[in-house]
């Protein structure tokens, strides 16, 4: 246990004093600063969406889609450069140390591969959960400073969102092990773009009331359960919404039409432990 | 007690062949070289006894523990031929981080001895990615040394260093094993291991060609005097003949300058037992 606080305390270190922190900084600080202003011009808008005084959504359902709007696109742009950070810091834990000399003087001190691997863990989830936490955070006091309102559900889905990072981050350690660097960052991406369609699939089914497009979006999310908690977020952001507002949302981007259960979060805490299983198992395997 | 421990070690990298049985010592307070061209098989023996790869058949034990076991990791310092420790950490930090995962309650004192020791003392708060290769490799000895290991492995140690910087780790060396540790040098610089080295041996192809005390390695091939009428060679005679070769050119009016045994050299051993010229 002390083994693997000392690696994660490292991986805090390195998340601080490398580039790709100061990167990631910069980044946020300019993703706040744009959603400050798109918040504050949204909420000034006199017809948001086309949906003007006297049409079929109310002026205070009007509000409330901006709202949910917003805070949806404030979760996404959270996933996603969350996400930036934890696969930066994990995606050549492994192999990609191992090929640059990095791995070999830490593993050979008596701490367990499997300890090592889990201080990593620790370490970018730590990291990448305070980062989720303020981040989520400030997006959720921006609205409401714009706005009035208040999502529907405040922890839950910034715990959802936390969950969605963590698996994100089991996965690149996961691919670390087989996959060279560059390999294992392509592969996220590619894992990362494939939830996000599979999100737009299930909304696009929704609407549309195609079953064989929602079993392809739901199937796709259990494989790859990060998908299903960002839309379980999506979904509980917009929890105090009902009638026409709840069906122009489920029809937009930022839509969920499914909650989250507790069978699948179950599932993802379950998938969580597979790949770290998986990958504890790799690393024993393999020669350095 | 026994450092290291190999019996019949076997290693197989699907079709390649890197150790095919290898047997091998080192005792306490003992030097040994490993001498071979690239892919004999030098780094993956360092590699097994230090637990980072796994055997495909044989067995191997450091200080008395299955290597790669936690107890056998304990024993021992390693320095690998490709290293590198994060740029963003300074000298202090890279050894501080070693000393926690070793398990070292010796805190700055340590830190600071080991810094001293390989000349990096004024560095140790420079950051990794500022310092030269000859320094990042001294650093690597430091921290091989970190927790006063039974067992020390080093692979290519003086690769990156200039001839004082060699000349410091020779000294170095030396010093440890009469403090009783064992260690197992990996180097392509023979006239280095002749130097140091209490026993090589040579592999080629995964197995042990040749084993031996480097004096025992290297034969005597005559005797040479400078004498004042130039270079007299005696092709077949030993050391003990030299006091009645010179009586015999000083009796005869010859001026003696310099009398040397000549010897083959380790790199001679090597490319024959290679059987190579």
């Amino acid at each position: 246990m002390r083994a693997t606080l000392i690696i994660a305390r490292e991986v805090v270190r390195e998340s601080i004093r490398r580039r790709v922190f100061a990167v990631v900084l910069v980044l946020t600080l300019l993703f706040l600063a744009l959603f400050t202003v798109a918040s504050a011009k949204a909420f000034a808008a006199p017809t948001p969406f086309g949906f003007g005084n006297g049409g079929p959504v109310t002026p205070g359902g009007i509000v409330s889609l901006s709202t949910v709007t917003l805070l949806g696109l404030g979760v996404f742009g959270s996933l996603f450069l969350a996400t930036v950070l934890g696969v930066f810091l994990t995606l050549g834990a492994v192999r990609g140390d191992a090929e640059r000399g990095l791995l070999q003087p830490l593993v050979v001190r008596p701490l367990g591969r499997r300890q090592f691997l889990l201080g990593r863990f620790a370490g970018a989830a730590g990291v990448c959960a305070a980062y989720v936490t303020v981040l989520y955070t400030a997006i959720v006091v921006i609205v409401h400073q714009a706005g009035g309102q208040w999502p529907g559900q405040v922890v839950g889905p910034g715990a959802a969102l936390i969950a969605a990072v963590l698996i994100l981050i089991a996965l690149s350690l996961l691919g670390s092990v087989y996959l060279s660097t560059i390999a294992n960052g392509i592969a996220m991406f590619m894992l990362y773009g494939a939830g996000l369609v599979s999100g737009l699939l299930a909304s696009i089914g929704a609407a549309l009331g195609a079953h064989t497009v929602q079993t392809i979006a739901h199937d796709i999310a259990i494989a790859l359960p990060f998908e299903g908690l960002y839309e379980a977020a999506l979904h509980a952001l917009a929890s105090n919404q009902a009638g026409l507002v709840r069906i122009v949302i489920n029809l937009g981007p930022f839509g969920a039409p499914q909650a989250g259960s507790a069978g699948f979060y179950i599932w993802a805490a379950f998938y969580l432990g597979l790949a770290a299983l998986a990958a504890t198992v790799g690393f024993e395997r393999r020669d350095l | 007690m026994t450092a290291l421990i190999a019996q019949g070690l076997e290693k197989r990298y699907g079709s390649v062949i890197a150790l095919a049985g290898v047997n091998l010592t080192v005792e306490a307070g003992e030097l040994v070289g490993l001498i071979g061209a690239n892919g004999a098989g030098k780094s993956t023996l360092m590699k097994i006894a230090c637990g980072l790869v796994r055997p495909t058949a044989g067995t191997a034990a450091v200080c008395g523990a299955p290597a790669g076991s936690r107890e056998a990791r304990r024993s021992l310092g390693y320095l690998a031929e490709l290293f590198r420790f994060p740029g963003w950490s300074t000298a202090a930090e890279v050894l501080a981080l070693h000393q926690q995962l070793a398990g070292s309650s010796r805190g700055r004192p340590e830190r600071d001895e080991l810094l001293e020791l390989v000349e990096l003392a004024d560095a140790a708060d420079r950051r990794v990615e500022g310092m030269s290769k000859g320094m990042q490799q001294r650093l690597g000895i430091a921290q091989a040394l970190i927790g006063e290991p039974k067992l020390l492995l080093l692979d290519e140690p003086t690769s990156a260093l200039d001839p004082a910087g060699r000349h410091d780790v020779r000294t170095l060396l030396l010093r440890l094993r009469d403090q009783g540790v064992a260690v197992l040098l990996n180097s392509h610089l023979l006239g280095e291991l002749e130097l140091v080295c209490d026993r090589v041996v040579i592999l080629a192809a995964g197995r042990e060609v040749a084993a031996g005390r480097p004096e025992e390695l290297t034969l005597t091939g005559g005797v040479e005097i400078e004498t004042g009428t130039g270079i007299r060679r005696f092709p077949h005679a030993t050391r003990e003949e030299i006091p009645r070769l010179v009586s015999q050119l000083v009796s005869e009016g010859v001026d003696i300058y310099e009398v040397s045994v000549i010897r083959s050299t380790l790199e001679d051993v090597y490319l024959q037992a290679l059987g190579r010229e």
